[in-house]
């Protein structure tokens, strides 16, 4: 029987309401007295050298309260970097400054160069037209490869070439890597391209900086995942601000997956210019700025190659890769290709030896940063497309393939420095096996082939490093802060509690799925539990919500200081009963000694709590309690997933027919949301693997700049996909043994798809290895027709 | 500025616009009813979609001048006379049809338009009429599934909610 409250129900969302009826509060609903609006001028080719901006006559159009230039800048801080990575060598990865607007180069289409602030939006854009630039155009850096050789031209004049880091994890003896293979009786190699792509959360990114003269104080309005961070990274390395006098506000947020993690110039700019205006400045990105303006995400060229011993065992693994950081390292984008994506190279498999390889390449396009599953779905790209190829190439099933080399004792330490705790991959592939029903695949085959349409399986297996993250070991892996969270639980007098969270929802349901847990600890109505989130000045302190970490990390501080407010609730209820502490319980919201009759309602100590007349003097009138949580560990969620192509021989259009997912998310508070974490998930990796592709040309110019050229996954471009979560294993080191869910399907799911659309193509009798994302129609048909 | 008058949600409005202004931003800005959405600049997304005279229409993609003395319906002004959740939006809560909200008034805008003029609407015909409404979130699983719920059909049958 589903549980109908508490952990493991699917309690309808609360935040609903507000959407449905419009009555969101997104920043760009957000108008602030007396606001002016700034416009920045872009630049529109993607490398040259800025020998003049002449912006006078901008500041004489209409309406206009100042322009802005790299020189207003100068003696500000630039945008930081949140990672260090250390190369291969021992030495500090190449970092270069990245102002708030160009300074001496514009780097990137789109790179700011000026801003203008105005009355109006139109009077700031008009007047953005009047500037006068001279810029000399240089030579686009984009070919990764040719960008690492020596001679190339910089992005950075300042740096010795357009290689930030190169560096290695696993096995460092390249002779014993070589001998491996050299005694492998089979190697796999397969060269691929992780495409790169835009976030693109329906919501455009905002800003709004305000400046209160008579006190000093600014506030930020911003469409954030994390405010905390970014204040902390304003105030401390941009704008050298006291954080006590900076509040900064993410309202509701409209997606985010990523791309609103990262502090961007268009936020320190509006605070800085709120002060330097004396007046409110608000930002709207439009969604073609948005392209040229948000982090980007993936990007990776590699080569991958597998060596199998005569029973097909995993025996070697190396992996090369250029990973695009763009034109300015983004706030994480360092750790991204290296702790995000070379840990996770082992995969679901007991491969002994593995190493990683990876070049980190500035160009001259836009910088390059998390994306929904940010390192793991590069990682597992590759891993999951060389599996499935040796398994053809071998003539194996690909199930058997991987199931023969499933990771089966926990925990287990990898050769590329994770431990895994837990997980049952046999037992996630057997429900997959069922929910997709593979026993009927080859009937629908047939049927497939009946009406002229070749169909293709795809299985994919995954691993995720999820709960970011233990602070003492990012801390050592170059995390220029730790990555713990916090929570306060607040209870007021009458029993109701608000309770504040530093990690913030974005879509994933916080409010409804936080006070589930809480409800369920006391035995109270999830009604009674409200959560705060979103605003500097309400919460102690938080790191924000990505890499699926909010409910095992933000959730297992809320279960700390809540157990804190039980404890203490006991000791009042203890002296109101007058029993001994250690014999009352807590169970439905009532305060009992055990083996007795005798108990005392939550509202009843609640209140006690706040009007101590009859009150245990020793203890401190008031319940609030606050924790904070550092994970020992990540979280491990893994999974199986399968999808079902067809492929129209004549056109090469592929139609997803079937996708199905079975995931190990360890405990589960909310079923319900859980499912459309995953289905979202599948949509962007079915997006990715089949439509989206975010394309430059050789100069530099974005191709792919507005949703009339760059393809968006739409309705009718997905199925309905099947969910399964059935398959625990809780996660061992954390109190709800939670692992997180929110990455998982667009890991999980572009090699799925792609193997599927291989494995139409090779049923056709048409051996074909490989065709790189997206699988567009043209790139099938000319695989079918080489 | 030219002055321009409306019924919104049953009430009549007026306000002073330039010749430029869109009626997303006439609704967004001179009304204050912000819950339509601006997400793109190409008429791509519908976040923006409310009904002019009973139609879905992009509101990005119109004038506010165009508008001039039309009937325009907005989502503030869907639930029912007493403030619950109409049937399609009550269908999105129930089938968990959206995340972040940012697409949702457009998407059930849509859907509203959809069912007046297709009373029981096929999965296919649900997925090729939201064309022109993007969701990054939900993978349209649940938003098919509440359109067809809220149509009166069985959707028990389709995957896990
Ligand atoms: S805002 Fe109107 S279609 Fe995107
Ligand atoms: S719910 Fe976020 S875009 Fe649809």
């Amino acid at each position: 029987m589903p549980k109908d409250s508490g952990i493991g129900a699917s309690s309808k969302r609360r935040e609903d309401v507000r959407f449905l009826t419009g009555a969101g509060n997104y920043t760009d609903d957000i108008n602030v007295h007396g606001q002016a609006y700034v416009h920045f001028l872009r630049s529109d080719i993607a490398h040259g050298r800025i020998k003049s901006i002449d912006t006078s006559a901008a500041e004489a159009m209409p309406g206009v309260v100042k322009v802005f230039t790299g020189k207003d800048f100068e003696g500000v801080g630039g945008m930081p970097c949140g990672w260090e990575v250390t190369d291969k060598h021992g030495a500090p990865m190449q970092e270069p400054p990245h102002p708030i607007l160009a300074q001496g180069k514009v780097r990137h289409v789109g790179d700011p160069i000026a801003a203008v602030v105005a009355d109006s939006l139109e009077q700031a854009r008009d007047a953005a037209e009047a500037i006068d630039l001279d810029i000399e155009e240089l030579p686009a850096v984009m070919n990764m490869k040719a960008a690492a050789q020596d001679g190339s031209t910089l992005v950075h004049d300042d740096l010795k070439n357009n290689i930030c880091y190169d560096w290695q994890l696993g096995e460092t003896d390249d002779t014993k890597v070589d001998e491996v293979f050299a005694n492998a009786a089979h190697v796999t190699t397969l060269d691929l391209v992780n495409n790169r792509l835009v976030a693109n959360p329906m919501e455009p990114r905002v800003a709004v900086g305000e400046y209160k003269r008579g006190t000093d104080e600014y506030t930020l309005f911003t469409t954030s995942q994390n405010p905390h961070v970014i204040r902390l990274l304003m105030c401390a390395f941009v704008l050298g601000l006291p954080e006590h006098k900076v509040r900064v506000v993410a309202p509701d947020v409209g997606g985010g997956f990523g791309t609103k993690i990262f502090h961007y110039a268009e936020e320190a700019f509006c605070t800085f210019a709120a002060k330097a205006c004396n007046r409110p400045v608000k930002w709207t990105s439009s969604r073609s700025e948005a392209f040229m303006s948000d982090a980007h995400g993936r990007d990776h060229v590699s080569k991958i190659e597998l060596a199998l011993d005569a029973d097909n065992n995993f025996i070697g693994l190396r992996t090369n890769t250029y990973a695009n950081l763009g034109a300015y390292l983004s706030t994480f984008s360092s750790s991204v290709p290296t702790w995000l994506h070379g840990t996770l190279m082992a995969g679901n498999y007991k491969t002994p030896v593995i190493q990683v390889n990876v070049k980190a390449m500035f160009t001259n396009t836009v910088p390059v940063d998390a994306y929904r599953g940010a390192g793991r779905p590069e990682a597992t790209y590759q891993l999951e497309r060389v599996v499935d190829k040796a398994a053809r190439e071998l003539g194996v099933d690909p199930i058997a393939l991987r199931r023969q080399n499933f990771i089966t004792q926990f925990p287990y330490d990898t050769p590329v420095a994770l431990t895994y705790d837990t997980g049952d991959y046999n037992g996630t592939m057997d429900k997959l096996e069922v929910a997709a029903d593979l026993a009927g695949f080859a009937a629908r085959r047939a049927e497939s082939e009946a009406n002229g349409k070749l169909r293709g399986l795809g299985i994919n297996c995954y691993i995720e490093a999820c709960g970011i993250a233990p602070s003492n070991i990012v801390g050592m892996l170059g995390a220029r802060a730790g990555l713990y969270d916090a929570a306060t639980v607040r209870v007021n007098a009458t029993g109701s509690i608000s309770v504040m969270v530093g990690a913030h929802s974005h879509g994933q349901g916080h409010e409804t799925a936080f006070p589930q847990v809480v409800a369920d600890m006391i035995g109270i109505d999830e009604s009674m539990v409200e959560i705060v989130h979103g605003d500097t000045s309400k919460i102690p302190f938080g790191m924000g919500t990505y890499g699926s970490r909010s409910l095992a990390v933000c959730g297992s501080a809320m279960v700390k200081a809540t157990e804190k407010v039980i404890e203490k609730g006991k000791k009042i209820a203890a002296h109101l009963l007058e029993a001994s502490e250690a014999d009352i319980e807590l169970k439905d919201g009532q305060f009992s000694v055990a083996g007795t009759d005798k108990s005392v309602a939550w509202g009843d100590v609640t209140l006690t709590a706040y009007v101590p007349h009859n009150y245990p003097l020793e203890v401190e009138p008031g319940l609030e309690e606050t924790a904070f949580y550092d994970p020992a560990n990540f979280t491990y969620p893994a999974g199986a997933y399968a999808c079902e192509v067809e492929v129209d021989p004549e056109t090469g259009q592929v139609t997803v027919e079937a996708f199905n997912a079975a995931d190990d998310f360890g405990n589960i508070v909310n079923p319900m949301i859980v499912d459309g974490q995953v289905h979202g998930g599948i949509g962007q990796g079915i997006g990715q693997a089949l439509l989206e592709n975010c394309a430059y040309d050789e100069n530099g110019q974005l191709l792919s700049a507005s949703f009339m050229d760059y393809a968006m996954p739409r309705a009718d471009d997905v199925p309905f996909y099947g969910v399964d979560h059935s398959s625990q294993t809780p996660c061992t080191h954390n109190p709800l043994g939670v692992k997180g869910c929110g990455e998982a399907g667009a890991i999980g799911s572009p090699p799925a798809v792609v193997n599927a659309v291989l494995d139409a193509l090779n049923s056709g009798g048409k051996a074909v290895e490989h065709i790189d994302m997206p699988v567009s129609p043209s790139r099938v048909w000319a695989a079918m027709n080489s | 500025m030219t002055k321009v008058s409306m019924t919104v949600n049953g009430k009549t409005v007026s306000g002073d616009v330039e010749g430029r202004t869109l009626l997303s931003g006439f609704l967004r800005e001179n009304l204050n009813l912000t819950g339509t959405h601006v997400g793109c600049d190409t008429a791509q997304c519908g976040a923006c979609v409310v009904h002019v005279n009973g139609e879905a229409v992009k509101s990005c993609n119109m004038l506010a001048l165009e508008a001039d003395g039309a009937d325009v319906g907005t989502i503030e002004g869907q639930a029912n006379q007493d403030g619950s959740l109409n049937v399609i939006q009550q269908a999105f809560q129930d089938h968990h049809g959206l995340q972040c909200g940012f697409c949702t008034p457009g998407m059930v805008m849509s859907a509203a338009a959809l069912l007046k003029e297709n009373p029981r609407p096929t999965e296919v015909e649900v997925r090729k009429y939201l064309e022109g409404n993007l969701c990054r979130c939900t993978g349209y699983h649940n938003i098919v599934k509440a359109i067809m719920a809220a149509s009166g059909q069985d959707v028990s049958s389709i995957a896990a909610e």
